[in-house]
């Protein structure tokens, strides 16, 4: 099965970043560093998103937010998290109001250090991402087959999946109210 | 009567980089009311005053916004400096004064640049964007780091420039004037630009000064009000006079910004021709004791620091008091009676910091 080769579309959150990161991350995309003309683009939509880039470490009040996207956008995708905030909290570490990095909520395939973190750095890490892009995106047709597999033993019941798979799964796997309730529609 | 609807924008929105949310109330086409929340970047920094001592919390400070973070590392250097009687030798006074009106350029270039995205005109926003680049590597070549630089500290700062690099300085500046003025003609003369700008948003003397606005947008709708102007560090000695507009819409917050940038790349010129020469810090003895604040005028307005020192290497407390903080009741004010379309103009022309605002 192939797929159509897309450019990277990237979508930017910041988290609790103190901006500086954040303008860095836009300073990307404009004329000194312009990775537009390479079809990278910044969206809005996490639909149409490829890499997540986060900036900033999480809190209470943004730890949905981030679920939000993180799992509103299409597999396969790359979280790249952008400065030492976004790797483990940096400097605020101590505060009262920082939980860590981002790791600590969505899980991450590039850390970029830094602080800020510096355009050449960011671009480095989107490039270094699409090399994890391409490996998730071809893993991606046999993790899509085991998933229906599993959601296919959770429907029909135990006894069904006892019958067949009863030597390889060891026991009742979790798999997430996700996945069956794709299944249902 | 038509229905009302709630339309909720943000946290993740393409208006700014940072997480807002505002709970819009519309009828038809007509916003009745915006609510806004925020709390999504709140850090705590004021806190952490108790856990590093006075001299390094100035990196903490510095961090309050990755904009204005000269100015920040500067308001908090200048409150313990009053706090423990340091004075600061002339020619730190002037390298604050550069590196700070250096940081307006670069922070209402940014801003000019997303007010062009808001608009939709994006290569207006990579024309900005461009511009700023260069002030950006002044910055890397006097202090080392593009955005957040740590060259201030308690007694003077880090680093000193050369003549060579002063003059440097003010050929680079004089060199972007032209482009400038090619940017300015757009932003102000073109057709849809005003269009998207005159009578927006228009908020009057009364409420400006009601409301308790500060910086630009203050100045927008004719309030003289700039801290420069008590004459700290070096800017008693520069010629300046504020910026002031009368319409207060959109479009004279835009030309506020404007004619500030070629108002620094001015008193930018004057401190170069004027600096004199001597030491650069002087070394900081003892503990604060006591409290004391500063102020400063921001790229976004005034910002107000306070700290109270009970003579240990710990202060006792640490308070900020951001510009955008200020200016969100006039937001949401202005907001009232706008058309959806125009929410993003309204929220960019307060020049929102959300950062700075939650700390």
């Amino acid at each position: 099965m192939s797929y159509v080769t897309k450019s990277p579309w990237v979508i930017h959150y910041d988290g609790s970043s103190c901006n500086g990161c954040d303008i860095e991350v836009l300073a990307c995309l404009t004329p000194m560093y312009d990775v537009e003309r390479f079809g990278i683009i910044n969206t809005g939509n996490p639909k149409h998103a490829d890499i997540f880039l986060v900036t900033g470490s999480v809190n209470e009040q943004n730890i949905p937010v981030i679920k939000q996207i993180y799992e509103q956008m299409p597999r396969p995708k790359v979280v790249v998290a952008i400065g030492i905030c976004a790797t483990s909290g940096g400097i605020f570490k101590e505060c009262y109001n920082i939980m860590g990095g981002v790791d600590t909520v969505i899980p991450v395939d590039v850390y970029v250090p830094g602080c800020a973190a510096r355009p050449e750095a960011i671009i480095d890490g989107v490039v270094k991402g699409l090399g994890v892009l391409a490996e998730k995106r071809a893993k991606l047709p046999a993790e899509i087959a085991e998933e229906k597999r599993q959601a296919s033993e959770d429907a029909f019941g135990a006894g069904a999946a006892a019958e067949t798979s009863a030597p390889e799964t060891s026991g009742p796997e979790t798999s997430g109210p996700e996945t069956s309730g794709k299944e249902e529609d | 009567m038509s229905k009302r609807t709630i339309i909720p924008f943000g946290p993740q929105h393409p208006v700014l980089p940072e997480p807002v949310h505002l709970d819009l109330v519309i009828e038809d086409e007509r916003v009745v009311e915006a609510i806004p929340s925020i709390g999504y970047i709140h850090r705590g920094l004021e806190k952490l005053v108790e856990k590093r001592e006075y001299t390094e919390m100035v990196y903490v400070i510095e961090r309050v916004c990755g904009i204005c973070s000269f100015g920040h590392g500067w308001g908090y250097c200048k409150s313990v400096e009053g706090n423990m009687e340091i004075v600061v030798p002339e020619r730190a006074e002037y390298l604050r004064c550069i590196w700070h009106e250096l940081s307006r350029i670069h922070s209402h270039l940014l801003w000019l640049g997303l007010l062009a995205d808001g608009f939709g005109f994006e290569s207006l926003f990579m024309h900005s964007w461009r511009i700023r680049e260069s002030i950006l590597d002044i910055f890397e070549k006097t202090t080392g780091g593009r955005v957040i630089f740590s060259v201030c500290k308690l007694g003077g700062v880090r680093k000193d420039i050369s003549a060579e690099g002063l003059a440097e300085i003010a050929g680079i500046l004089e060199g972007i004037k032209g482009e400038l003025t090619e940017l300015t003609e757009v932003f102000l003369e073109d057709y849809s630009v005003k269009n998207r700008l005159v009578g927006v948003g228009k908020l009057s003397y009364s409420d400006a000064v009601e409301l308790c606005t500060v910086g630009p947008m203050a100045r927008a709708s004719g309030v003289v009000q700039d801290i420069r102007l008590d004459g700290h560090g070096a800017y008693g000695k520069l010629d300046f006079a504020p910026v002031t507009e009368e319409a207060g819409d959109c479009y004279a917050r835009c030309k506020v910004r404007i004619r500030e940038v070629f108002q620094s790349i001015a008193m930018i010129t004057q401190a170069i021709a004027q600096i004199p020469e001597g030491d650069i810090a002087v070394p900081v003895k003892g503990m604060p004791q006591g409290e004391f604040v500063a102020r400063m005028e921001q790229p976004r307005g005034e910002a107000y620091y306070y700290s109270i020192g009970n003579g240990s290497k710990f202060l006792q407390r640490m308070r900020v008091r951001t510009p955008t903080n200020m200016n969100i009741p006039a937001m949401v004010k202005t907001l009232q009676g706008c058309d959806l379309a125009d929410v993003p103009m309204l929220i960019l022309t307060i020049d929102p910091c959300i950062s700075c605002t939650e700390r």
